[in-house]
């Protein structure tokens, strides 16, 4: 595959290899900017006009006002570089503003200047900068050179997230009318079509029948996926990239086949078929917001007594996390099961209960190993203890698969690297950082592929199988080494004599 | 000079204080809209607070970041727990058992944050990584904390000067009442420094001692399920749902 840039050399994990600084090595990356097309559907104004600069700083001391992690994020941090070697975009590029405390420093310098004393009476002493065009630049570059993953707080002493520092900026930034054409767009389409890669309702229709006549002829059993179906038990929500292309529609076999073997009646909703939620990527409550009403609103609609989410990492994050909060309280649903539940704590129930029958066989010769998803690792949690994110999984891959290999315990469980694709960077334009982004993971995939034949990597997020299919060939593997746990399930799951 | 240093710590306490009570104050009072912690996160708040005791007591996510940091920043900040207890001793007419038992240690204390704040220091000057991201005000701090350790050190080793005077000017000074200081030189540039530190503390990244405690990744607990977690500026947006 010719690549019109440089796919890095893969080193040895164990090596933690830091890489010397390029400085101003990645300062020429950067996604499309919006255009009022796609900015004023969202409320935003749709170029910069005159006068920006002193509505981004009014939006900054908004922002500080209304997030306790921004205030707090902005001033404690001590430099100490903790994290300077945390974050797979300076691994894989080397960078020096892709340390999380060099890409925070681009907003906290703002911050100091027009919000401190220090900043405000010595600006060259505490690095405080006006806000200007260069700076503005330099933030859209930067912010979105990071995948919101959330790596960096595991390490830092003082818990300081820099996914919350780029979500600001980059709501600073719709703010002020200079947008991100990748995610502003999608948004667009969830809201006028009802899901992110904007299939209508009878593109979904269709889809959904030629699935049900492919498992029909495959397992000779008829597999159900129904879609707007008042009073089924289940809503499920999950991903629109499981509607339209392998390997993620694999997962939606799976899924549809577990609730027919558990025998639980479900439902899709063509309004609400689309489980990410892009606000979280601009760092916007109200979009954030509005985005999950349509799930409420759909589950209403439905008279459904759960909600189930399909594989998916920042959805999962915002779904568990932040639904409750967006858009509870769920009283009207079943109060036994939590809201959400993930399709996994569904899957994995079933197992131990003995609800569904697994056989290993149906995934002879595979040898496994997981890509924790970065929003469910670090984001979200599964079940009922802390970690259940990181075990129930694994407990769902060892009922279907014979072999499961970890990589190396630097990479996974909350140590995980991003694929490279998160938090609104799974945009064409942005292949090159995309490619960097995922060095780290390629090399504790490598890792594992030469010493245990591992020869499929499972994964839980929508992004990450898009990501994963698209980078494996540029580091020599195969693309269809990537896909999620439920198609593992979907090839080993027992149909046909359910009780 | 008594009169210049009386002013000059009241004016120091005065501005630590406030300074510090409006910082909290606001950390305190800004919303945190979202649960946001870190996961695997505590599930209760016992367990919460276990979480801030470990990051605060045994800088749990620095060791699993890099070790020879870890050491380095417990060197000095263990060095100076104890020297900041010893030096209880200059403010109190009676000194608790606490402050007894550590008086021995003001050589292995001082010697620890010594070592430490230098090891910190050079490690800014060597790695390329951190020069890069280190500016001028990080140098000075450390420079002024060393600057205060060496004056200190050579006070408690060498040039003594007359510790009862000195308790006696602060303790007066607690009940606003001057007594005269000692003009010795080392600890004139002591006290210098130390006042600068409290006045600079609630304007720099010092406040990363109080502020861990409300960084949301670190205190919230893991229940976004089990308890629907709203605040005021989120629950006014629901007054616009139908
Ligand atoms: C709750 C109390 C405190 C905690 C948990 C804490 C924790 C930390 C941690 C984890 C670091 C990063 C590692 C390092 O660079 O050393 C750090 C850095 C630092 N701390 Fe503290 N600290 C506390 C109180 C203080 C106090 C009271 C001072 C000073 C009077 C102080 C001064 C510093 C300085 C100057 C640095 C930066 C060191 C450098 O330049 O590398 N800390 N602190
Ligand atoms: C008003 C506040 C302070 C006063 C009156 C004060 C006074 C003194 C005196 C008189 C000594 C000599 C002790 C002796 O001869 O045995 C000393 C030592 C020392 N001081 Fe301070 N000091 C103050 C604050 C600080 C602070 C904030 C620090 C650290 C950041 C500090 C660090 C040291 C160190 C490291 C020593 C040597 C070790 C020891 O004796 O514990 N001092 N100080
Ligand atoms: S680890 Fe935290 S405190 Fe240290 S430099 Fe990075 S962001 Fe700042
Ligand atoms: S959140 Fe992830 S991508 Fe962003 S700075 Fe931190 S480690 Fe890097």
């Amino acid at each position: 595959m010719a690549a019109p840039f440089d796919t890095p050399v893969l080193g040895d994990v164990d090596e933690r290899r830091i890489p010397a600084l390029k400085v101003g090595a990645m300062a020429e990356s950067k996604p499309y900017v919006a255009t009022a097309a796609h900015q004023e559907p969202l409320g935003f104004p749709g170029v910069l006009e005159d006068g920006w600069e002193k509505k981004a700083i009014g939006r900054m001391g908004e922002l500080l006002g209304k997030y306790r992690s921004l205030q707090v994020f902005m001033d404690i941090c001590v430099k100490c570089g903790a994290c300077t070697d945390k974050c797979q975009y300076f691994l894989g590029t080397g960078d020096p503003k892709n340390m999380p405390v060099a890409r925070a420093d681009l907003f906290r310098s703002v911050y100091r200047r027009y919000f401190t004393t220090a900043g405000k009476l010595t600006p060259g002493l505490v690095g405080a900068r006006d806000m200007t065009k260069e700076v503005l630049d330099e933030w859209f570059n930067y912010f979105h050179q990071c995948s919101q993953c959330r790596r960096c707080s595991v390490f830092c002493p003082s818990g300081i997230d820099t996914a919350e520092i780029s979500m600001a900026a980059r709501d600073i930034m719709d703010t002020i009318g200079q947008g991100q054409k990748y995610c502003n767009e999608i948004i667009g389409k969830v809201h006028k079509v009802g899901n992110n890669l904007g299939l209508p309702a009878p593109a979904l229709l269709n889809t959904l029948e030629g699935l049900e006549e492919d498992i029909l002829d495959e397992t000779g059993v008829p597999v159900k996926l129904p879609i707007d179906v008042h009073g089924a038990e289940v809503l499920l929500v999950t991903p629109s990239a499981d509607f339209f292309a392998e390997p993620h529609v694999l997962g939606l076999i799976g899924y549809a086949k577990v609730f027919h073997a558990a025998g639980v009646s479900w439902t899709l909703s063509t309004l609400a078929s689309e489980a990410g939620n892009f606000g979280m990527f601009i760092g916007n409550y109200e979009q954030m917001r509005k985005i999950s009403m349509r799930i409420r609103d759909a589950a209403l609609a439905l008279g459904v007594k759960r909600i189930i989410f399909g594989e998916c990492g920042h959805a999962w994050r915002v779904a568990y996390s932040f639904l409750n909060t967006l858009a509870g309280p769920w009283d009207f649903l079943d109060p036994r099961y939590p809201v959400p539940q993930h399709i996994l704590e569904f899957t994995n129930d079933l197992i131990t209960r003995k609800g569904i029958k697994l056989d290993k066989s149906g995934n002879d010769g595979m040898v496994l190993t997981v890509h924790d998803s970065c929003n469910v690792a670090r984001g979200a949690r599964m079940g009922d203890r802390p970690g259940g994110q990181f075990t129930i999984p694994r407990d769902v891959i060892r009922a279907s698969v014979p072999k499961l290999i970890d990589m190396h315990p630097d990479t996974i469980c909350e140590k995980t690297f991003c694929c490279g694709g998160g938090g609104g960077v799974l945009t064409d334009e942005l292949l090159d950082l995309r490619l960097k982004g995922a060095l780290p993971r390629m090399e504790a995939i490598k890792e594992v592929a030469d010493r245990d034949q591992v020869n499929f990597v499972a994964m839980i997020c929508a992004i990450c199988k898009a990501q994963f299919t698209k980078v494996l060939p540029y580091y020599g593997f195969k693309m269809s080494m990537a896909g999620g746990v439920h198609q593992l399930v979907s090839t080993a799951i027992v149909l046909g004599n359910e009780q | 000079m008594t009169t210049f240093f009386a002013i000059l710590f009241t004016v120091a306490t005065l501005t630590l204080v406030i300074g510090l009570g409006l910082k909290i104050a606001q950390y305190a009072r800004t919303p945190a809209p979202l649960k946001i912690p870190t996961t695997p996160a505590p599930l209760t708040k016992p367990g919460v607070a276990f979480r801030l005791a470990r990051e605060a007591v045994v800088f749990e996510s620095l060791f699993k970041a890099n070790k020879p940091l870890w050491i380095f920043a417990a060197l000095f900040h263990f060095g100076l727990a104890v020297v900041l207890v010893r030096h209880v001793r200059y403010f109190q007419t009676e000194v608790g058992p606490l402050v007894a038992l550590v008086q021995p240690l003001a050589l292995p204390a001082g010697l620890a944050m010594l070592i430490g704040l230098l090891l910190l220091l050079g490690r800014r000057l060597v790695l390329e990584r951190i020069r890069y991201i280190t500016g001028r005000s990080d140098i000075l701090m450390l420079v002024l904390l060393l600057g205060i350790a060496v004056t200190g050190m050579f006070m408690t080793k060498h040039v003594h000067t007359d510790v009862v005077a000195v308790k006696a000017f602060f303790t007066g000074l607690l009940g606003f009442e001057i007594r005269s200081l000692p003009g010795d030189p080392l600890l004139v540039v002591h006290l210098l420094l130390v006042a600068i530190l409290m006045i600079v503390f609630p304007f720099s990244k010092l406040l990363h001692a109080p502020g861990l405690f409300f960084s949301p990744t670190r205190n919230q607990t893991d229940t976004p399920r089990e308890h629907r977690h709203l605040c005021d500026w989120a629950a006014k947006l629901e007054d616009k749902r139908s």
